[in-house]
């Protein structure tokens, strides 16, 4: 076993890409709590599609694909949030209008250029080797801007998750605290995409919350155990690619299912004893 | 005076929803605003907590009392019913007004939410996952985060939606017994039994106002009589 791991990480890429996954998973499992609760779970969703949007348009203007999609996936974010809060399309809707609108686009992109290639199939399903060290250092700079931005306003991101129409009442600045969870959300998101996949990324949001809520009673418990959760569910999802060589992004969310069960038991045999 | 209402309107994209509102509320009185709905209630409250803005006239706070002073009991939303939290996360999540841009709260906001979980009998709810409790129970952890927001006013939507009798009804005393404490309630409701009960004060709305004085002027007047008179038949 010990063997294996030291094997693994004698592969540059293949420490990058679980340095950055082990990163992002962080970063999603804290802010998935957040929009979990406050029902903005397709959001995730609906992000990770526009960002598959932005990778095909980046790849047609050969330009660097973090600088391209970050911008527009927070646009993106902003945009849907102003939507779910207060429009003539509900935020269902509007999601999924959005979602595969940038799907088609991106995909149209990718077969007018490129053709429809492994390209495509890696964007949708992710890639370990996708990577660079200039995207590790920019990984780690951004993660660090969502973790301190976290933990500073983590009492703020409870009472707006919790009751927006309290906080806002007692003058709390709801609408400035909502922005800031789609910003983190639309840069998380857009880190862990091209390994994880498109399709499989708001897995990293939505599992680990999901997860803890099943046993953890305290709003505090369940960020941090979702964050326990999930750095351990990508590691071994990672390792179990790496020995049965199926894909990364997959072995993560299949991890997550089994962690999702095991604690749903264990909810259910607590809850038995009690009785 | 703490709230003075001025031929106030209010409403949505140019629709009004409630006007001609001309009423006050003093410190230490037990307003009830009753009314079927749809009869603007909701946009009043709105326009009280400076959510909104009045359309016409206006609305007045007196004695220096600020947004951040009023303790809101909002209706409960379906998320909130089951999420993880404890009663005490809860309550200490209404010292975040007071906190404005500081991202920590302080050993007295920690004091404050204990004191307040004691003052309302629900010490022992302190490390209860929220989700957990019975509907009046959650009601009183959320009574207990208005409170520690404020000591001046109480503005209760609809608080006893969902609840049973008895819970009804020990709710209704809880808020009396503060209201003798001296803090000024204003409460939302269609309850109208109950609110003749407890309030000092009536505001009847439809779409306008009715109806605004004392609960005994209410009793005979026109408004009253059909109002009271019809929730006992029906």
């Amino acid at each position: 076993m010990l063997s294996t791991l030291f094997e693994m990480f004698s592969y540059t890429f293949l420490v990058r890409a679980v340095v950055v996954g082990l990163i992002v998973s962080l970063c999603a499992a804290l802010l998935g709590v957040s929009l979990v609760l406050k029902r903005y779970s397709m959001i995730g969703d609906g992000l990770s599609h526009v960002g598959f949007g932005t990778l095909a348009l980046a790849t047609a203007m050969n330009a660097a694909p973090l600088t391209v999609s970050i911008p527009i996936v927070v646009a993106a974010a902003f945009l849907l949030l102003r939507i779910s809060e207060n429009s003539k399309i509900k935020g269902d809707a509007a999601i999924a209008l959005i979602s595969t609108s940038s799907l088609a686009i991106g995909v149209v992109v990718i077969s007018l250029t490129t053709g429809m290639n492994t390209d495509v199939c890696n964007y949708m399903f992710g890639s370990i080797l996708a990577m660079s060290k200039g995207d590790v250092n920019l990984s780690i700079a951004l993660a660090a801007v969502v973790l301190v931005l976290f933990l500073l306003f983590y009492n703020k991101i409870f009472a707006v998750t919790f009751d927006e129409n309290f906080a806002k009442a007692t003058g709390v600045k709801t609408e400035l605290y909502n922005m800031i969870i789609a910003f983190l959300t639309a840069i998380t998101i857009v880190l862990g995409m091209r390994m994880m996949g498109a399709l499989l990324i708001s897995s990293l949001v939505i599992f680990p919350a999901l997860t803890s809520m099943r046993v953890c009673k305290k709003f505090r418990s369940v960020t941090v155990c979702s964050a326990f959760v999930s750095v351990i569910c990508f590691f071994i999802g990672v390792v179990i690619s790496y020995i049965y060589a199926t894909p990364t992004g997959a072995s993560v969310v299949i991890v997550n299912i089994i962690a999702f069960l095991l604690f749903w038991a264990a909810n259910l045999t607590i809850g038995r004893i009690k009785k | 005076m703490v709230i003075t209402c001025a031929n106030a309107a209010f409403g949505y994209e140019g629709n009004t929803a409630v006007d001609g509102l001309n009423f006050e509320v003093k410190s230490g009185d037990y307003l009830c605003i009753v009314g079927e709905n749809g009869s603007g209630k909701s946009t009043l409250i709105k326009g009280l907590l400076r959510l909104k803005k009045p359309q016409s006239g206006s609305v007045r706070a007196g004695d220096g009392l600020s947004p951040a002073e009023i303790g809101y009991l909002p209706q409960q939303t379906a998320a909130q019913k089951d999420f993880p939290a404890s009663a005490f996360e809860v309550v200490l999540s209404g010292r975040m007004g007071a906190r404005g841009i500081l991202p920590f709260y302080s050993r007295r906001d920690r004091a404050a939410a204990d004191e307040n979980l004691r003052l309302l009998g629900i010490e022992s709810l302190r490390n209860r996952c929220y989700r957990e409790l019975s509907g009046g129970q959650q009601q009183r952890v959320l009574l207990a985060r208005a409170l520690v927001a404020t000591k001046k006013l109480l503005l209760l939507d609809e608080p006893t939606a969902g609840l049973d009798p008895n819970a009804t009804a020990d709710f209704y005393e809880l808020v009396a017994k503060l209201n003798r404490g001296g803090l000024t309630v204003i409460i939302v409701s269609h309850d109208v039994a109950s609110a003749v009960k407890y309030a000092s004060h009536i505001l009847h709305l439809r779409k306008t106002q009715l109806f605004f004085g004392t609960t005994a002027d209410y009793l005979t007047s026109d408004t009253g009589k059909l109002f009271v008179g019809g929730e006992r038949d029906a």
